[in-house]
């Protein structure tokens, strides 16, 4: 009894979560292998499109001879690469027609037209016409005629299908001499990042941690750039920061710290003197990470106020009676207690902002120096239409990122051991 | 007294003083007025000044007239004298100077010579600066996105600075740019595009999400924990690395430019962490409830719509409303699979807009604005629900 029950309870279970899982299966597990495959082959955007045999149906009334009527068919093989084997044509016509010639690949049974055309090579293009005639004499109706539609069916090979597999994508992605500085600016971008996200997470936190008056309204405008679409915001930044007549050039040309206007999004680099030492900084760069770390302090910032808000009252009246400093029992107290929520944050950013794509893609589209790894996904795949090579840059990532996934619990082991 | 602890003090208050004046110098100068100098040094030194006979005086005069001499006093030389300026732009520095010295009024000469008064007092303006340095910095692209949607294209290109809007003119030309958008543009039907997917990720991902967080949080199956666990490593996975294959599959199947191939994208997407939430609050129910209905014959599908769903009406309002916040703000998938613009979204609509360099700016700002509204207004009236939605669901995004 007990056993049938159990097995009732397994087999519910089964049932309530197989659509979930199944869907998950279908978007997500399986296009990170289909990654792998299409990964090892040559591929362009334009070989995916499955060839179709085309046609085209132009009714035309022959001016010496109203009984009869002439339909020109544009048949075409829609695929300039690949061959078409075994084309079928079907098209149906209204009671009462019949054909005047009949082409030797067609019949014509029960008002059908049936053609077998055979093999179409690429490129394939051929004007197939037929002429009708009325057998009661009445006048012909073109639009009936226009309104079916001929049906062409054929075979042919998929190239994702096939099993020819190439090394050329990897070679291409990995001896490329711009993937050692692809790397090291997706680095730079996910790395300054998150660590600017979250010192200013740590200050907001520890700002609206204390009583103020109107803290719960600041607490929803500091989600504001989290929660509000990033099409909206960047559009709004590239406003703000235009050369040309964006608001933050113009007020400081107005204010004569600047003498010409600075391309904040659009300037690869820019020469800083600091304290003597002239040096280059990337500066579209570093306006797409304050960009990054704009929108992404909210997160951290709740995580670390949740994580603040839990701390004991007691530890603080205890410093207080022993004449701690604010910046003693900050660096004492606060900063280990939020530790832990930091490493969380550090790892769960690191990976995310290594992945990010539509941010720079709508502020900078990936030129002057922004160019990331998810940036380059987008462009090989779908700017240079080499949608193997696009794979291969995916893979390359999801390589990394189960890299950090294995440090991080590693790390994150550790931790609970210690503990 | 410690002449290190005045000397900070009144160094500190004054660069608070400056930071004030300079953001209202700033909102002033976008307002049209002609503020070609911010005058930080004249700032700064009435600042010192300020404080200083603040302590000075100390409790001898009452808060209230102290406050008005100073305030007056720092308008007649700053508005009047050196630069000639309007009058509302005078009072919003008199109120700025009055707020100043009631904060400044709290500190004396006793205080300063306390223990660590220093870092209080750093500490305290910190707070101060911080709160209106962050609203500064987030409000403002929020409140230049909506004022340029109101501006014309002429009045942006001669003067970027001018952000000041005439109210008096036709309420026809002042919502021009919704207008030429809504008419020209088609946003109404990317609208109702939008409505359709967002609110459609949320019923199909609820409806796949409530039975397998159900089972998760209470039956116990094989491959049940190694499905617990590798639900939140499959949503670690971005969607980056999705779309290629995506493309060439949906690309096969005629999914692509359909609402049905995102509604599928979306919900795959936002289901694990709908399960994660789920299974969490659904272990928080008490057993015994169930238990009962099981005596009473009620199948998994009773349970789940008389006992699970109405415990867990705050869970699932989170869920909702984070999945729909998602969808609504997703971008990557609808750039890659709509290229048709009868099936564009709102976002997909903006971008295909800001590619068409001809584009005027206001237009681009008010389709902002209009996907930018109903996310800020969801989030501000339904804040307890979306924060923790957010808290759970932070490993995205």
């Amino acid at each position: 009894m007990k056993d049938t029950l159990a097995n009732t309870e397994k087999k519910t279970a089964y049932i309530l979560t197989l659509p979930a899982v199944a869907l998950v299966f279908a978007i997500i597990l399986f296009p990170i292998f289909a990654n792998v495959w299409i990964s090892f082959k040559e591929v362009e955007l334009k070989d995916i499109r499955i060839p179709e045999p085309r046609a085209k149906k132009i009714v035309k009334s022959i001016s010496e001879d109203p009984s009869k009527i002439k339909i020109l068919y544009k048949l075409r093989n829609s695929s300039l690469l690949q061959e078409i084997r075994d084309v079928s044509f079907q098209d149906k016509f209204p009671k009462n027609f019949e054909i005047e010639e009949l082409d030797p690949r067609c019949e014509f049974k029960k008002y059908a037209l049936k053609c077998k055309f055979g093999n179409w090579p690429p490129k394939y293009r051929e004007n197939f016409q037929v002429i009708f005639k009325k057998n009661d004499g009445s006048k012909i109706d073109k639009k009936e005629l226009k309104s079916t539609k001929p049906k062409l069916v054929g075979t042919s090979d998929n190239v994702l299908l096939n099993t020819n597999f190439t090394l050329k994508n990897f070679k291409k992605v990995l001896f490329d001499n711009e993937f050692v500085d692809l790397l090291l600016t997706t680095f730079y971008y996910t790395f300054f990042g998150t660590v600017g996200s979250i010192i200013f997470g740590i200050l907001t936190a520890q700002m609206v941690n204390q009583k103020f008056y109107g803290r719960t309204f600041m607490r929803s405008v500091l989600l504001f750039p989290y929660v509000a679409p990033v099409v909206a915001l960047a559009y709004t930044w590239e406003l703000l920061l235009d050369p040309n007549s964006g608001t933050l050039n113009s007020l400081l040309i107005n204010y004569q710290v600047i003498e010409t206007p600075i391309n904040l999004l659009g300037q690869k680099y820019i020469q800083i003197n600091f304290f003597g030492f002239d040096f280059k900084l990337r500066l579209a760069l570093t306006t797409v990470i304050m960009f990054e770390i704009w929108r992404y302090f909210p997160l951290a910032f709740l995580f670390i106020l949740a994580r603040l808000q839990a701390i004991p009252k007691e530890l603080y009246e205890a410093a207080d009676v022993d004449g701690a400093s604010p910046f003693q029992k900050f660096f004492n107290i606060t900063l280990p207690q939020i530790t832990a929520v930091i490493s969380i944050l550090f790892m769960i950013r690191f990976i995310w902002n290594f992945n990010k794509f539509e941010d720079v893609f709508l502020l900078t589209g990936g030129a002057s120096g922004t160019r990331t790894l998810p940036i380059n996904v987008y462009q090989q795949g779908f700017a240079i239409s080499d949608i193997g090579m696009g794979s291969a840059v995916s893979i390359v990532i999801v390589v990394l990122l189960l890299l950090f996934m294995f440090f991080y619990f590693k790390l994150l082991g550790k931790r609970v051991d210690e503990n | 007294m410690k002449t290190k602890n005045l000397i900070l003090f009144t160094l500190i208050s004054s660069f608070f003083l400056i930071f004030l004046v300079s953001i209202w110098k700033i909102l002033a100068t976008l307002q049209g007025l002609n503020i070609q100098h911010l005058n930080l040094q004249i700032i700064f030194i009435f600042g010192l000044l300020i404080s200083f006979a603040n302590l000075r005086i100390g409790s001898k005069i009452k808060i209230f007239y102290k406050s008005i001499i100073f305030s007056l006093i720092f308008v007649i030389c700053d508005g009047y004298i050196i630069q000639k300026l309007p009058l509302w732009y005078n009072i919003g520095i008199f109120l700025i100077l009055y707020f100043f010295v009631n904060k400044i009024n709290k500190y004396s000469f006793e205080n300063l010579k306390e223990e660590h008064s220093t870092q209080v007092i750093f500490f305290d303006f910190l707070t101060l600066f911080g709160i209106l340095f962050f609203s500064f910095v987030i409000l403002f692209p929020f409140y230049m996105m909506l004022i340029t949607s109101f501006k014309t294209q002429i009045s942006l290109l001669v003067n970027p600075l001018d952000f000041s809007i005439n109210f008096g003119q036709d309420l026809k030309d002042l919502f021009k740019s919704y207008f030429v958008i809504f008419k020209t543009y088609k946003f109404g039907k990317y609208i109702v595009t939008s409505t359709i997917v967002s609110v459609g990720t949320v019923i199909i991902t609820l409806i796949f999400a409530i039975p397998a967080a159900y089972a998760i949080a209470r039956l116990n199956f094989f491959g049940k924990s190694f499905m617990s666990t590798s639900i939140l490593i499959i949503y670690m996975f971005p969607a980056i690395v999705l779309v290629i294959p995506l493309y060439t599959i949906f690309s096969q199947l005629g999914l692509r430019n359909s609402i049905e191939g995102l509604l599928i994208v979306y919900t795959a997407t936002t289901l694990p962490v709908a399960i994660y939430m789920l299974q969490g609050y659904f272990k928080s129910i008490p057993k015994e409830l169930e238990e009962a209905a099981i005596l009473d014959k009620l199948s998994w599908f009773g349970i789940i719509s008389k006992i699970i769903i109405p415990l867990s009406i705050p869970a699932i309002s989170s869920v909702a409303l984070y999945v729909f916040m998602i969808a609504w703000n997703e971008f990557l998938f609808s750039l890659m699979f709509l290229d048709n613009p009868n099936s564009f979204t709102l976002s997909r609509a903006i971008q295909y807009l800001s590619g068409d360099a001809e584009t005027p700016r206001q237009y681009l700002m008010a389709g902002s604005v209009i996907v930018t509204l109903p996310v800020l207004f969801i989030f501000v009236y339904f804040e307890k629900y979306l924060v923790s939605g957010l808290t759970a669901g932070s490993v995205k995004g």
